[in-house]
């Protein structure tokens, strides 16, 4: 059997490479959870987010976290336009013609990408890249254990604002009773906008928090799309401790996978839980009947 | 032929949607289940026509027991139901859409369109065919859901609430249509809230409240009865109308 | 016009081709189109005339072409014996996620999701195990021979799939004259009233994904037999997904000549962009994006629906 150390080494590192996937899933279940379409564009708006921090790097010098008050709220005002300009627009109803809208836009933006900066894989250096933090037996990058804790921060933030601010109250009203929430006044298609916004600043944040330890191209949004989705079903469509507790249990699945089955068919082993948990129990985790 | 269900029985969740139900449809006739609003008459056309599992009880079509069979095999049986929101295929045309229907007995495409076409003049919407599904008023759209039905060949029509949202200009225009039904020798039993047509065209009527049944007999028996007028007016009420009746000066 | 006259038509123009036209080019082109237009309308089987929208179509095609692959050079079958068990893998793959998803109830967004995964679990699968070449993948000798479903010029290769893209636009006028196809198109529209009416539904999604499944797979085929090679990436990967559904939903869902509208459109955009913008990488990826976009919400029934109903 393998060596405890090497487990536990391999247990951490999935957490803290789930807690990323948190952060990314996190967007994704808000945006499930009120507007309920299934945003397929959500690896591409990040691979955006992730040039972002990377070019602010590279051409300004801006440290990634220090990035996190820029990218946050430009990836909240791109998120609202998209909404309020492409996506809501394009309703019509059926909820197969938002999957084909934002599976439209994720194209565009992937290719655009790769237009505009080719498909090199690019990545940054910072006095912290190569830092370690000794947890127990096990050595762990610095800046993953940053991602961690800004995962956590990231999902306490979005518990507040849904059920402490009017707006959270406002989203919850237009999640559950689309109709009602118009007949009391509340702007429907600005709550909806708002929310968009909202899940794509959490991507902003991810992005701030991966790059240090990732890299981005172009094709980087689709290899995290299916994971999320995978963890926002797992931990139940429109719950944030659903998505965080998703997100840190797909990492430890990925770590374990990758040591058990190695790098190549570790993976397999989130696609196998993605298509299970869509048959024998939709509603995940901590989710409510969809 | 004939329906009937013994002790059915379903709940979702707390709620007991309908309790011990057991009733006899005899073959031939036209009969109708009444009820107030969220009795459970609905529910109770979704266990007998298959699209509910009853969480007891069972069901037996012409003798045979067909309880927790799939809907399509039910209507191969021969008992077809209607939805009180009639649900087109929208993007097919009128006649298109009663094909489906025929094509139940109809294997050839262009025989299953002919067919469609005579369901279609039947209940008068001959002249809309081509027309695409979705164009239709509410009226159209409970013919076509008639039509559809219709074209199935059933022995046995369950009709739920197929005079709902119509004026009454339309009503008296599809009462003779229904009871032209029954003559060519298919069994009706109908969900109505329209009295009118229920008093009209019933020779049995079954009322059901909360789930259970209250009453049966012929439609003026049943209007009659304590327990109806308690169940559609309150509690009480049947009291309040009997001292009104008995006041003098009152007619 | 009557529709299976304009599928006979057609076919006897492309079949002049060769004759009129020598450019390579040319040929080639018209190659690549039939070919979008076949796995365009393998989706549109259970997409467009099903109503169940896959995201992971891919995973058809794959199975086609590691088939002829794996038969043709691991157990030395000849590429003609090899076809038919393709498109019979191709149905059995789509039989079992059928059987799969279909029992359980998914549909729309989950079931596009679910496909999805599926292909990433056979990418994954093609790329461990030696049996597939694993990352390297697998090469066919070059032989030049009908005998081999190789073909010395693009002529041959022209034919072939001119034969599979017919075969597969007289399907789709099948699906739109017969039984079979008037209760896939009721389950599509509603599957409640279509059980009312009769219709085994559960069944009738079954053949349709089993249907779509083999003539995707045969796409498949024919890009392993045109390209002599494929990997996990090429098989199972989401550029293919795309392409299918980008083209029959361009041209027009449920209809029988929407893919193949899709496939002139979106390589004649392609064509144009090339020479526009000198092979610059992405570009006419955008546009698609672009086009599909504008299509889903301004012309949802694509470009067929432009020309009425008949199509």
């Amino acid at each position: 059997m393998l060596d405890p150390a090497i487990v536990f080494a391999s247990v951490l590192n999935g957490l803290t490479t789930g807690a990323v996937y948190a952060l990314i899933a996190l967007g994704l279940t808000l945006i499930y959870g009120v507007l309920h379409i299934i945003n397929f564009a959500h690896g591409a708006a990040l691979m955006a987010a992730l040039y972002g921090v990377y070019f602010l790097h590279q051409k300004a010098g801006v440290d990634p976290y220090l990035a996190l008050p820029l990218m946050v709220p430009a990836m909240f005002g791109a998120g609202y336009l998209l909404y309020r300009w492409v996506i809501g627009r394009a309703s019509h109803g059926r909820d197969e013609n938002i999957l084909l809208v934002t599976l439209g836009i994720a194209i565009v933006l992937e290719n655009l990408a790769l237009y505009l900066w080719r498909s090199d894989t690019r990545t940054i250096e910072t006095a912290y890249t190569f830092a370690m933090v000794p947890i127990g037996a096990a050595m762990i990058a610095a800046p993953k254990l940053a991602a961690f804790a800004g995962a956590l921060c990231a999902t306490a933030a979005l518990l507040y604002v849904v059920t402490r601010t009017d707006l959270g109250r406002a989203i919850r009203a237009c999640a559950k009773e689309r109709q009602g929430a118009r007949l009391v006044g509340i702007d429907v298609e600005h709550v909806f906008a708002m929310s968009f916004g909202i899940g794509l600043a959490c991507l902003g944040a991810a992005a701030c928090f991966l790059l240090p330890a990732y890299y981005v191209n172009p094709q980087v949004g689709s290899g995290f799309v299916l994971i999320a989705f995978t963890i926002v079903v797992l931990g139940g469509m429109g719950s944030f401790v659903g998505a965080l507790a998703g997100g840190l249990l797909i990492g430890v699945v990925e770590s374990l996978g990758g040591l058990w089955l190695g790098e190549s068919l570790g993976q397999i082993g989130i696609f196998l839980i993605f298509i299970a948990v869509l048959l024998f129990r939709p509603q995940g985790l901590f989710g409510a009947r969809a | 032929m004939s329906l009937e269900a013994r002790g059915l029985s379903i709940s979702f969740g707390g709620l007991k949607a309908v309790q011990q139900v057991s009733l006899t449809v005899r073959e031939g006739s036209l009969s109708a289940l009444i009820g107030p609003n969220g009795a459970g008459k609905s529910t109770f056309f979704g266990l007998v026509s298959g699209f509910l599992k009853p969480d007891a009880g069972s069901v037996h079509l012409h003798g045979r027991e067909i309880t927790g069979m799939a809907p399509h095999a039910i209507c191969r049986l021969g008992m077809t139901r209607t939805f009180q929101i009639v649900q087109p295929f929208a993007a097919q045309t009128v006649r298109e859409n009663i094909a489906v229907g025929a094509h139940l007995r109809e294997p050839r495409r262009a025989r299953a369109l002919e067919r469609a076409e005579a369901v279609a003049r039947r209940v008068g919407l001959g002249a809309q065919l081509e027309q695409p599904a979705a164009s239709l008023t509410i009226a159209g759209r409970k013919r076509l859901e008639l039509a559809r039905a219709l074209a199935t060949e059933p022995k046995l029509l369950l009709l739920d609430e197929v005079l709902a949202g119509l004026n009454p200009q339309e009503v008296a225009e599809m009462i003779p249509v229904i009871r032209a039904l029954r003559a060519s020798g298919i069994t009706v039993f109908m969900i109505e809230h329209v009295m009118q047509a229920v008093m009209n065209l019933a020779e049995q009527v079954w009322v059901i409240a909360h789930g259970a049944l209250i009453a049966a007999g012929s439609p003026g028996e049943v209007t009659r009865d304590a327990k109806v007028v308690e169940a559609y007016l309150g509690h009480g009420a049947a009291a309040r109308l009997q001292q009104l009746a008995a006041e003098p000066g009152h007619a | 016009m009557r529709p299976l006259a304009l599928i006979a038509g057609l076919a006897g123009a492309v079949a002049l081709l060769p004759a009129v036209v020598e450019s390579g080019f040319v040929l080639n082109m018209a190659i690549m189109t039939l070919y979008t237009a076949l796995i365009a309308q393998a989706w549109n089987i259970l997409g467009g005339f099903g109503g169940q929208f896959s995201f992971g179509h891919a995973v058809f095609f794959g199975t086609g072409a590691y088939a002829m692959a794996v038969l043709q050079v691991k157990l030395g079958l000849n590429a003609w014996l090899a076809l038919p068990v393709a498109l019979t893998l191709g149905a059995a793959v789509g039989a079992m996620i059928g059987a799969l998803t279909f029992r359980y109830g998914l549909r729309g967004s989950y079931f596009a999701l679910v496909t999805l995964a599926f292909a990433e679990v056979f990418r994954i699968l093609a790329n461990t195990f030696q049996f597939t070449g694993a990352g390297v993948g697998i090469q066919i000798p070059l032989r030049e021979s009908a005998a081999d479903l190789q073909f010395a010029g693009k002529p041959g290769f022209l034919f072939a799939i001119l034969a599979l893209t017919v075969a597969s636009l007289v399907i789709a006028w099948w699906l739109k004259h017969s039984r079979y196809g008037a209760w896939l198109q009721a389950v599509r529209d509603n599957e409640d009233s279509a059980a009312a009416l009769g219709v085994d539904v559960f069944r009738v999604k079954l053949a349709a994904i089993a249907l779509s499944g083999a003539l995707m797979s045969a796409g498949g085929a024919f890009y392993l037999q045109y390209f002599r090679y494929v990997d996990p990436h090429i098989a199972y990967g989401p550029a293919i997904s795309v392409e299918a559904l980008l083209a029959a939903i361009v041209g027009g869902m449920g209809t029988i000549f929407g893919p193949l509208l899709g496939a002139l459109v979106l390589h004649g955009l392609g064509e144009a962009t090339r020479s526009l913008m000198q092979n610059a990488p992405g570009i006419n990826l955008v546009i698609y994006g672009v086009l599909l976009v504008l299509i889903v919400m301004f012309l949802p029934r694509g470009i067929a629906g432009l020309f009425g109903r008949k199509a």
